[in-house]
């Protein structure tokens, strides 16, 4: 039967990945698996920003992703960006396979705090819902809760709640629906 | 269901472009992309993007400047960002110069971007309601638009399409209620200023301090409340028309700037020491005779002869009888469509009631007993007995005993007793009484009647 994949890229604490796995298994129907750790690819450290480049990272995912999976999550603790952003918290394929999403400015101590670890995992299943909710075609929302509203800076992450507004959640519903017809 | 905006990236690098566009599309936008100016030129042929945003170094062939301002060919107002790697003044100025909406240097914070697209998409909504408004608006003024078939009514109407691209001061007497500003605005609207402001000014309804800064706009610290520099109307209107209401009412002092401004097509904002050009067609209109006010010394000569170049006197509603049928009809179609009420028409006996009365509000009188017996009708047909009162009305006038004052003292008491049944709301009781509120406003004030 088809999964949903998670994989860590470079070194990840395998308490957060236990966190995404319970998030994920929660509200997706499919079985959720995990595959063992990527290390990040060649040439995809930017030197000069002290970055990863996301569109990098996210081409070795894809090229990663097992034959029977409805979707592959990719988690790293290295921060992401995109040629013309400063930073993202994570990217993903509008109605695609792959998705990542980066702890890097999730964590408190990114902003010269102290660590919070309830937060932390609050703002990672926040993204990781996030991003998935991009392979299953959602755009940002309007609704300023839902966990597909547009966040460019932590504090907006925190203001959503952990799930999706009535009309996302139908959307992904439809999303599962449709794709278990399709493996029928 | 939100609007899906088009939006092109032009970069050469495909990583640049491509996760650009990801990101944006992520957000709901439609996304293009061009590898270069040439494609990006091409693209913005069939389509008129909401936003484009241009990388302004590309080797090899067009740069960003170039792209931005082939493009604008096609489509004079589009919105373009030009992005940069290598920030430095001069290119930010030129990018600006050549009309770049704004100037960003990549990487730049999300938010910024975000923020940015939201603004311009939003400047984008409203100039596009705008168009769609304007055009509305220009719709429901046009001459075939103004009901009748009265012959001195089509003569007016006749004029009013010979002088429309005029630049000439046109005066429009006749009662209130009798559709002046109507006959302004088809006047407006046939001419070549037609794409410009219409401002309706009613100089009744507004202290002479209040008019003067109205009009002519006023500068910060003119006086008590002047916090910043403030357009009139007469700015406001440039390369359009205003529309002066209620001219007949407009003190001597503010006689002689309008003098200056119809002579010299310039004025100084209250408190101004430069002086401000405008290129304004004027039309006023009053309810009162001119002639006589000038007669009698209450009007300036010289001002009445530069705003009478042309006259249009539009006759009452009592004198076109033959036009109550055509508008009533008119009335009840827009009115019942508007409060969603499904009212087929009026009867012949309704009818006849309606071409009795005297109308002496005109034709916004008859437009507000039509909308009354909209709101209480209860049938399919407007029938007499929704214009019962009406006829009441004419009854009571006819056996009324008639006090012995002279007429000023009845028009008084009548209005005493309209804002005392409203509760002072000035509004509503201009529509009762069939006249406009600023000249109800005038008429408070001639006759000294606190509000």
């Amino acid at each position: 039967m088809s999964a949903v994949y998670l994989v860590a890229i470079g070194s990840v604490a395998p308490q957060l990945m236990n966190w995404v796995e319970n998030a994920v298994a929660e509200w997706c129907p499919w079985p959720v698996r995990r595959l063992p750790a990527l290390t990040f690819p060649e040439g995809s450290f930017d030197a000069n920003r002290g970055q990863y480049k996301s569109t990098e990272i996210m081409k070795m995912v894809a090229r990663c992703t097992p034959a029977d999976a409805h979707r592959i999550l990719g988690v790293t603790e290295g921060d992401l960006a995109i040629p013309t952003l400063t930073f993202v918290f994570g990217q993903a394929q509008l109605n695609g396979q792959v998705a990542v999403v980066s702890l890097a400015r999730l964590r408190q101590e990114f902003y010269g705090l102290p660590a919070d670890e309830t937060l932390l995992r609050e703002r990672l299943v926040k993204e990781v819902l996030h991003e998935l909710g991009h392979t299953f075609g959602l755009t940002h929302c309007a609704e300023a809760k839902c966990v597909m509203s547009l966040a460019t800076h932590v504090g907006s992450v925190d203001d959503k709640e952990e799930r999706y507004c009535a009309r996302c959640a139908a959307q992904v519903v439809r999303q599962f629906t449709a794709s278990n017809g399709e493996s029928k | 269901m939100k609007k899906v905006w088009p939006i092109l990236v032009v970069d050469d690098e495909e990583v640049m472009r491509e996760s650009m566009a990801a990101w944006l599309r992520e957000d709901g936008y439609r996304v293009d992309t061009a590898p270069n100016g040439q494609a990006a030129v091409e693209l913005s042929k069939g389509i008129d993007y909401a936003i484009s945003f241009i990388d302004l170094k590309m080797p090899g062939g067009m740069d960003g400047i170039e792209t931005m301002m082939e493009m604008r060919r096609a489509h004079p107002d589009a919105s373009i960002i030009i992005i940069t790697a290598y920030a430095t003044v001069d290119t930010a100025i030129q990018a600006m110069k050549e009309g770049a909406q704004e100037y960003i240097v990549k990487p730049c914070h999300p938010q910024e971007i975000s923020m940015l697209v939201s603004r311009i998409l939003k400047l984008k909504k409203l100039q596009s309601e705008n168009q769609i408004l304007r055009k509305k608006i220009s719709r429901s003024y046009r001459h075939h638009d103004i009901i009748t078939k009265n012959p001195r009514m089509e003569e007016i109407l006749a004029l009013t399409k010979d002088i429309a691209s005029l630049r000439s001061t046109v005066l429009i007497c006749g009662e209130s209620g009798t559709g002046k500003e109507l006959i302004a605005r088809a006047i407006h609207c046939s001419g070549s200023r037609s794409d410009k402001p219409f401002v309706s000014v009613s100089c009744a309804a507004l202290t002479e301090t209040l008019l003067e800064s109205e009009l002519f706009g006023h500068e910060k610290g003119a006086f008590t409340g002047a916090e910043g520099q403030t357009k009139g109307k007469f700015e406001i209107a440039d390369g359009g028309t205003i529309f002066l209401d209620e001219i007949g009412d407009v003190s001597a002092k503010l006689q002689a700037d309008l003098l200056r401004v119809l002579q010299e097509r310039r004025f100084y904002r209250v408190g101004g020491t430069e002086e401000v050009s405008v290129d304004v067609r004027v039309i006023a209109a009053t309810n009162k005779n001119l002639a006589d006010e000038v007669k009698q010394e209450r009007f300036r000569d010289d001002l009445y002869y530069r705003l009478n170049v042309i006259e249009i006197h539009i006759p009452p509603l009592r004198e076109r009888r033959e036009d109550i049928p055509l508008l009533a009809e008119h009335f009840v179609q827009r009115i019942a469509s508007e409060l969603g009420k499904d009212i087929g028409g009026i009867s012949g006996d309704a009818l006849e009631v309606l071409i009795e009365y005297d109308w002496p509000g005109n034709v916004r009188e008859l437009e507000n007993v039509i909308e009354r017996a909209i709101v209480t009708s209860r049938n399919g047909m407007l029938v007499e007995s929704d214009f019962g009162w009406l006829t009441r009305q004419k009854q009571t006038g006819s056996n009324w005993e008639m006090p012995d004052v002279p007429l000023s003292e009845l028009e008084r008491r009548a209005i005493i007793a309209m804002l005392e049944r409203k509760r002072g709301n000035v509004k509503e009781a201009a529509a009762a009484l069939g006249i406009d509120r600023s000249t109800l406003y005038d008429k408070l004030k001639r006759y000294e009647i606190p509000h």
